[in-house]
């Protein structure tokens, strides 16, 4: 199981690498989100997925699953909730500023000599 | 247990939290942040003072013994890291009244500063990798306000690609976080070290260890992963920059030292030869940039490159000497960061341009100025009364006792470079003619106050050496014996 989780995580990062290095903005977005995915996805799998009970105190359960990657990946998944949703907003400033969204046009070296 | 140890974090967070709530006035907020910054200034001076009589101060957060809870571990790096920290927070507060600008004080400017504030020292004070994580966060989103803030076209521009860059460097360090917790089963920093010393530094956790200082390399801008930093630093108004220059990078730094003498300690071979050859490649391309602008922004920004490499070569040539060098010269590059882009901005302001070839003859009219920039040029580069000397020299000596001699001479050239990029500003921009095509002055009472305390603050460490030694002397201590750091964690 951990073989095929581990696989599908490459995937994941291969896609994301492959939108991160493309040139549309909204795209590099796509790429962030899909890379927290695997990120996550990741996490669970590195915790070890044997079987057992979820993670919720009962009477006559023998074995539960690891509570604490569970947690860990709460907390990354809500950091980057919020990291999108403030990048999803900044790209949309961006584009009513700048008028592109194009990544090759934002280069920075029109203030210079 | 001791609950000083959380008031670094504590008090600017609750600071931004009330803040928040007082955004219709301006002088409120300005008294407000200005008063809590002080009082975290008065936190960390007690903190550090405990810690130099007491030892190591832990705090385990909720009673929970390590490893199960999240313990905070002050000792006396944290704690000198945290009260420099708090004083650049506190002076930036100052710098800031005069020359941020009512529009961007009132979209929550003071709340952004000092959540990056809680960041910075939660960052420094935890003993815990996920939440070493979680205020690495905590002061990337506040960054990211802040570089943000004013929404102008180039600092949209350059925001993007920061945040980006950030992004996939935070996915990385959870990455890394996720292999560390499947090979040891913990996340407490004490008792990592203890069983990858137990277990033996396997080529599973060289990896782990390598992946470690490729995150803290992008967060600190080291050689191959700097490439954001230009960029970034150059959008966001003085102040910002001052902020960012003096506390982002150095938190990677930081990481990465507490990273490599704590956790990673057994294939130093590998894993700090592999940071030798970055910390000179770090160097010379940090020089290169300095010297090749004709921008005193810009100049300012490449210094921080070379600075983060000649750290991290202390850190990497793993000498006790070498090791206490880096300890000095980190505080005193954060001191020194900020007073340099406090000036820089000051300039700025003053002469409307960054260009070096627009500006001429500044020290008829800024006479004090003038020479501040001058003593601020001197220290960075190392000579003696100031406190950029004492660092470098251990450093070198280091260098030598571990047998890097070509790194550490280049170490020590790169100073002379690094001193004609800094006096290049001053000699073309304070001495000469004045610029009869000057713009209108405009009056830059109480910018330089900020930055004075600051170059106050790197003589005295540099004249004072004496009294702030054992401080220094005593977390230099803890990063090369790291069982008394294990020991203070994991006690019974």
């Amino acid at each position: 199981m951990e073989i095929l989780m581990s696989f599908i995580v490459g995937i994941l990062f291969t896609a994301a690498t492959y939108l991160l290095l493309s040139k549309s903005l909204l795209r590099v977005i796509i790429g962030t989100a899909v890379l927290s995915h695997g990120v996550h996805l990741l996490l669970l799998t590195m915790g070890g997925l044997k079987k057992g009970a979820p993670p919720i105190l009962q009477e006559g359960t023998a074995a539960y699953v690891d509570p604490l990657p569970q947690a860990l990946i709460l907390t990354a998944i809500v950091i980057a909730f919020g990291v999108t949703s403030f990048l999803l907003v900044m790209a949309f400033r961006a584009y009513q500023e700048l008028k592109m969204d194009d990544m090759d046009q934002m280069r920075g070296n029109d203030q210079h000599e | 247990m001791n609950n000083l140890v959380i008031l670094p974090i504590l008090i600017p967070l609750l600071a931004a939290v009330l803040l928040i709530f007082m955004n219709k006035s301006i002088k409120l907020m300005r008294a407000f942040s200005a008063i809590s910054s002080l009082a975290a200034v008065a936190a960390a001076v007690v903190l550090v003072q405990t810690v130099f009589t007491d030892g190591i101060q832990t705090l385990y957060v909720g009673g929970w013994k390590p490893p199960f809870g999240i313990s905070l571990v002050a000792d006396q790096f944290a704690s000198l890291l945290a009260l420099t920290t708090a004083i650049i927070g506190f002076l930036t507060v100052l710098y800031s009244f005069r020359s941020i600008g009512e529009k961007r004080e009132r979209f929550f400017y003071y709340p952004a500063v000092q959540f990056l504030l809680a960041g910075v020292s939660g960052a420094f004070l935890t003993g815990d990798l996920f939440n070493l994580f979680v205020f690495f966060e905590v002061l990337l989103m506040a960054s990211y306000v802040l570089i943000v803030i004013g929404g102008t076209k180039i600092q949209l521009r350059e925001s993007l690609k920061y945040i980006v860059f950030n992004i996939i460097s935070s996915a990385l360090f959870v990455i890394g976080v996720a292999y560390l917790y499947a090979v040891t089963g913990t996340l407490n920093m004490a008792d990592l070290s203890v069983r990858i010393s137990e277990s033996g530094q396997t080529g599973l956790i060289t990896v782990i260890a390598v992946l470690f200082l490729i995150v803290f390399g992008l967060k600190g801008g080291i050689f191959p992963l700097y490439f954001w930093m230009p960029g970034s630093y150059y959008a966001p108004p003085a102040p910002i920059s001052a902020l960012f220059g003096a506390l982002l990078t150095k938190v990677g730094l930081y990481a990465i030292t507490r990273v490599f003498t704590l956790i990673f300690t057994q294939d130093t071979a590998y894993t700090h030869q592999l940071m030798v050859w970055l910390a000179a490649l770090t160097i010379i391309f940090g020089v290169i940039g300095s010297i090749a602008y004709w921008d005193v922004q810009k100049i300012i920004i490449y210094n921080i490159v070379t600075a983060v490499g000649v750290i991290l070569f202390g850190i990497a040539a793993n000498t006790p000497a070498s090791i206490e060098g880096s300890v000095y010269y980190l505080i005193h590059d954060m001191i020194i960061k900020g007073a340099l882009f406090m000036l820089g901005g000051t300039l700025f302001a003053l002469t409307g341009t960054n260009n070096l070839k627009k500006m001429s003859g500044l020290i008829k009219s800024h006479p004090v100025l003038g020479w501040m920039f001058m003593i601020s040029a001197v220290s960075l580069a190392g000579v003696p009364p100031f406190s950029g000397f004492i660092g470098k020299l251990k450093i070198a000596e280091g260098g030598f006792i571990s047998g890097e001699f070509v790194i550490t001479m280049l170490m020590l050239l790169s100073s002379l470079l690094v001193l004609y990029s800094v006096m290049k500003i001053f000699i073309n921009g304070f001495w000469g003619d004045e610029r009869k095509d000057a713009p209108a002055k405009r009056p830059v009472k109480g910018f330089i106050y900020p930055a004075a305390i600051l170059l106050f603050l790197s003589l005295a460490i540099g004249i004072g050496t004496e009294f702030v030694a054992p401080y220094f002397h005593q977390a230099a201590d803890t990063l090369v014996n790291p069982e008394k750091y294990i020991e203070a964690v994991l006690k019974e």
